[in-house]
């Protein structure tokens, strides 16, 4: 096994374009190294990302948007106060990962390439409207978050293409989000279903919303009918029956070890109100 | 064996609540624990497991792994004691034992250990371990205890039931129990109500935080020393030895601090393996296990199906009770079905009882003891119907315990008559705890449960020798699984009369004691907790002789009192009382060492009884239960250190609320293990539990000097029951299966 320690992302591209065999980047560490000590799969090629400027920082940029680049952790974000206030949903999804220990290194975007249909923060991500900026040998671009999950442990990342950043949009001052997930436990496991909504609130109407689940298909989705269901409502009984259903028709769950097909698709539209609700608090305060 | 004096009215050191010897290691990490051990040219070991249920091993190549650099040896069955043979049932212990540690023939569940490899680094043996190539013919597998008794399941293994079972039954079944007394079918028409239920339960894993580990070393002329983590060093050393054909006393076998047992770590699995490996190089081999294979193969505790059928009168009077138990217990024979019926209904004087226990063969793990194994699920099962009854009947839990209580001279379910035991204390208690007063809310539930176990007793021997500056160290052979140590070191205090500080208790190696039974059956505190009072007493008499000789006065006119030799009366003559200090800086001078001894088998070992409280609280949109409140009340005899017993008590608490909520053997449909690990085998994560409140009963054990009972077992006894009866009532639903998961929980609420 080779480990590189890049002091910029170009140098990372460039090993990475020349890596034979398995290759992974490093931000956190804390599915690669685990899966390594684990014996599940060992890498050729370890490309550590943590040495390269400015991956550690989070930057409000003057329009308001947020920039987080690739190895912050989710401790750090916990303790942004600004991010945290405006963006809780994301902030709080992060922060259900793993332990103390944990938080000192995942990160966002290890969250999101491992590839996981169950990633905590994704469903939060998405729902936020965030996207990532990739470098690749062509240059950098910014895509949406839902464009980067495949299927369980795939991302349409190519070959020779990282991530530097994850880009938050300004939170407007009427909007709110949250995430909720299902574990058996109260913490250190992985979500049976996860949900990230955000919304706007304009005369104790719902104006926009999104709506995300996590661990009910093979990768994380965006659930538009389920935003549809609540776009234009105070989010009174019946539009939050409406979102429920729309929420566990869009599930396409498997039967495992952690829950259910029946289960599963029932949470869903649990956890889809019981999240919208939190929203629209957090939207109206 | 007759006790000449019994419980101390006055206790100075018994009761206190000193810090464990072993405390200040462990939190700063000083500890050795079983992976702690290095040797030089010390070679790692790993070990090669089927991936199948059930499988033929056509053939094994090792050519590959052994043409790996850094590879130095291969072990397979035939590096193992040929004399051992296979005979039926449990009588072939050692054979079991062998087939085990390292298939013969066949490979019998995920997991099987069928070679080992011996490498310079971990890495390279973990390596290698993929080189080795075997051939199977996959056979078809059973996993599940009812299935495994149908007609045409699989058949695990020919010839291996007892004479118990009768005939007619799968080969599957590999013992049988029954017993009772006067006359259900009687009982059943007294009663106004009768309830008959089924229930089942997972095997759930002991869960022990550190991993088997062992560092062996044997030469070729049968000499060996073995490092390990164990709660039972002696018996290591008899297994191992006649698993590799040695002599017993040419093995040395040190057992290291414990990560955690609860059962699990009462037999071998890897160090037999260990020495095979070093016996062929001619190096020292280290073996530890990773978490997978902790899971996978050694120990859970057995999984069961049980049919209970109970009638009660109006006023709370059960009539008769009559209980199915099977157990499933893994490829080999062993589970613990007569135990588990002779505990599921010992609480209560019935008139009318009947119990029948089955043990099933499978092809998962073998079963190991699990804290009083089988008496949690039988309780679960009774339990719950009494709940049930109660509920329908309208009648107080805890009253209707009470009035159908087992008590002194009460003839028990499995036979023998009660000496004094503590049931209604408990449930007395229990009644008139603030818990049980508690208001409840909406959805939220409160469940009562009673909980049995036998304890035991077992051989034991203790020494307690004296320094030339009046401290003491007291070599035991139990290792030390609940801070016994400390336990030990207050009862020779207690008898000595010097401060618990001067006491060093040592978990000694096979070579410096006689034999010493498992630290198991919860005997640990009773039975080397009685041999140590008794050497202290030797060691006392001793003291005695000297101080006499010293004053020119017979030994029998001399007594000990508060640390020191005095005259026993004012006939004796008038002199200055001898410390045991005083004694003993000058023992070298007249007459040598002094060492109090002693070796036996206690056998008064008082059963135990417990009454738990819990409340619980179900979200009924998503079936997630949160356990709100937790209360024990247990008989401990006489409480020692009772910080040490609350944590018995919590423990057990918190292991019953992992097995009732989570905890689960989750096997594929092709035999496979789902969940070989702690992120999808859920124990409770320290934010699930609620603080556990104890309450200390102590009705003394006529059978030990200060009236100690075992409390290690029955603690685990009452939860499974008890929460499973406070989430019923929270969800308004009876819940018969274990765990009780999110998912279950809400398909049962949908099926209502
Ligand atoms: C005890 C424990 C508990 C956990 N609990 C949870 C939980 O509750 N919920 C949950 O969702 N997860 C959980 N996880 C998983 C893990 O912590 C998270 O997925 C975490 O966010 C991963 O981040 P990381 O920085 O450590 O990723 P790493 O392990 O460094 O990387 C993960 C993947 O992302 C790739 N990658 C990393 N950086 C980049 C980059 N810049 N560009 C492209 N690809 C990149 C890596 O190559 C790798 O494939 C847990 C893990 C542990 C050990």
């Amino acid at each position: 096994m080779q480990y590189y320690a890049p002091k910029s992302f170009s140098e990372a591209i460039e090993i990475s374009m020349e890596a034979k065999g398995i290759t992974r980047f490093l931000a956190g560490g804390t599915d690669v190294l685990v899966q390594l000590r684990a014996d599940i799969l060992t890498p050729e090629v370890l490309i550590d990302i943590k040495k390269i400027p400015e991956v550690g920082d989070i930057l409000q940029n003057s329009d308001g948007s947020w920039r987080i680049g690739a190895a912050v952790p989710g401790a750090q974000l916990n303790e942004h106060k600004d991010l945290k206030a405006q963006w809780p949903g994301v902030v709080e999804a992060m922060d259900l990962i793993g332990s103390t220990q944990v938080q000192g290194r995942a990160t966002l975007v290890g969250n999101l390439c491992n590839g996981s249909p169950a990633a905590d923060s994704v469903p939060a991500l998405i729902a936020a409207g965030a996207s990532v900026t990739i470098i690749s040998p062509n240059g950098s671009r910014d895509v949406s978050v839902e464009d980067i999950p495949h299927s369980p442990g795939k991302t349409t990342l190519e070959k020779g293409e990282l991530i530097s950043a994850v880009n938050l949009p300004k939170r407007n001052t009427n909007g709110g989000d949250a995430y909720l997930r299902l574990i058996p436990r109260t913490e250190m496991d992985i979500a049976v279903v996860g949900c990230g909504i955000n919304l706007s609130v304009k005369e104790g109407l719902v104006s926009d919303a999104r709506v995300s689940l996590g661990a009910v298909t093979a990768k994380v989705i965006l659930v538009k009918e389920a935003a549809d269901a609540i776009i234009g409502t105070s989010l009174d009984d019946k539009a939050l029956t409406a979102l429920s259903l729309a929420a566990s028709a869009a599930c396409k769950p498997i039967n495992d070890k952690r829950g259910t097909i029946e289960y599963r698709t029932h949470v869903a539209g649990v956890l889809a109100k019981r999240a919208a609700q939190i929203a629209y608090k957090r939207a109206r305060s | 064996m007759a006790l000449d004096d019994q419980s101390k009215p006055y206790f100075k050191f018994v009761g206190t609540r000193p810090k464990r010897p072993d405390g200040i290691d462990k939190v700063t990490g000083r500890a050795k624990f079983g992976a702690d051990s290095y040797a030089a040219g010390m070679l790692h070991g790993a070990i090669v497991r089927s991936p199948h249920a059930h499988a033929r091993i056509k053939s094994i190549d090792t050519s590959e792994a052994e043409a790996l650099k850094g590879v130095k040896a291969v072990v397979t069955r035939a590096d193992f004691s040929k004399d051992i043979k296979f005979t039926s049932g449990k009588d072939s212990e050692h054979w079991n034992v062998l087939e085990n540690v390292m298939a013969d023939e066949k490979v019998l569940y995920d997991g099987h250990a069928l070679a080992a490899i011996a490498a310079t680094s971990a890495l390279i043996a973990r390596d290698a371990v993929k080189l080795v190539k075997v051939e199977y013919e996959i056979l078809s597998h059973v996993t599940d205890v009812d299935e495994a008794m149908a007609i045409g399941a699989p058949v695990i293994r020919k010839g291996a039931s007892d004479k118990s079972v009768p005939s007619g039954l799968h080969e599957n079944v590999v013992s049988y129990y029954e017993s009772g007394h006067g006359d259900v079918e009687t009982g059943f028409t007294e009663a106004d109500l009768i309830i008959e239920e089924s229930f089942k339960t997972e095997a759930t894993h002991q869960g022990y935080i550190e991993p088997h580990a062992c560092l062996a070393s044997l030469g070729s002329d049968g000499k060996g020393e073995l490092w390990c983590t164990t709660q039972g060093h002696f018996s290591f050393q008899k297994v191992c030895a006649a698993l590799l054909g040695l002599e017993t006393s040419q093995l040395r076998v040190t057992a290291s601090e414990i990560g955690g047992g609860f059962g699990g770590k009462t037999t071998v699995f890897i160090e037999p393996v260990a020495l095979a490996l070093s016996r062929k190089t001619n190096r020292p081999v280290k073996i530890v296990m990773s978490r997978s294979e902790v899971f996978r193969a050694t120990g859970p505790t057995a999984s069961t199906s049980m049919d209970i059928k109970i009638g009660m009168k109006k006023d709370g009077t059960i009539t008769a009770g009559q209980g199915t138990f099977r157990l499933q217990g893994g490829a080999f024979p062993g589970a613990p079905g007569g135990m588990t019926a002779m505990c599921a209904f010992a609480p209560y004087a019935l008139k009318n009882v009947h119990q029948i226990g089955y043990s099933v063969m499978s092809n998962r793990p073998k079963q190991a003891a699990y804290r009083a194994p089988g008496s949690p699920m039988a309780a679960f099962a009774v339990e719950s119907v009494i709940d049930a009854l109660c509920k329908k009947l309208d009648l107080d839990p805890i009253e209707v315990r009470l009035k159908n209580a087992s008590r002194k001279g009460t003839k028990a379910s499995y036979g023998p008559t009660f000496e004094e035991i503590g049931l209604v204390e408990c449930l007395e208690t229990a009644k008139s705890h603030s818990h049980y007063k508690a208001p409840l809310k909406k959805g939220q539930g409160r469940g009562i449960s009673c909980g049995f176990w036998f304890n035991f007793g077992g051989e034991t021997a203790v020494s307690l020798a004296l320094s030339e500056d009046g401290t003491v160290q007291i070599s035991v052979g139990t290792p030390d699984i609940g801070g016994s140590r400390a336990s030990i070191a207050l009862m020779a205090a207690e008898e000595l009369g010097i401060p618990y500080d001067h006491i060093r208790c040592t978990v000694a190696d096979t070579a410096t004691l006689g034999y010493n039974e498992i630290s198991h059956g919860s005997r640990v505190t009773y039975a080397t907790g009685l041999a140590t009072i008794k050497a202290a007493r030797d060691a006392i008499n001793k003291l005695c002789k000297r101080a006499a000789e010293k004053w020119g006065i017979p030994e029998e006119a001399v007594k000990w009192e508060d640390g020191h030799a005095v005259p026993s009366g004012p006939n004796a003559g008038d002199f200055e009382p001898l410390s045991l200090k005083n004694i003993s800086e000058k023992m070298g001078k007249t007459g040598g060492p002094i060492v109090g001894h002693f070796e036996a088998n206690p056998e008064g070992a008082g059963v135990s009884f417990a009454t738990h409280i819990v409340d619980a609280e179900v979200d009924p949109e998503t079936g997630k239960t949160q356990i709100l409140r937790y209360t024990v009340i247990q008989d401990a005899g006489k409480a020692i250190h009772p910080s040490y017993v609350e944590g018995q008590f919590q423990g057990g608490a918190a292991q019953g609320i992992g097995w009732a909520l989570n905890e689960e053997y989750i096997y594929g449909s092709d035999g496979r293990l789902q969940n070989a690990g702690f992120l999808d085998y859920r124990i409770p994560l320290a934010s699930d539990l609620p603080m556990i409140d104890t309450v200390i009963v102590e009705v003394p054990n006529p059978g030990h000097p200060y009236g100690v009972r075992g409390v290690g077992e029955t603690s685990i006894c009452p939860p499974l029951a008890a929460i499973a009866n406070a989430v019923s009532q929270a969800a308004g639903v009876r819940l018969t299966e274990l765990p009780m998961s999110p998912p279950s929980i809400l398909a049962a609420l949908k099926a209502e």
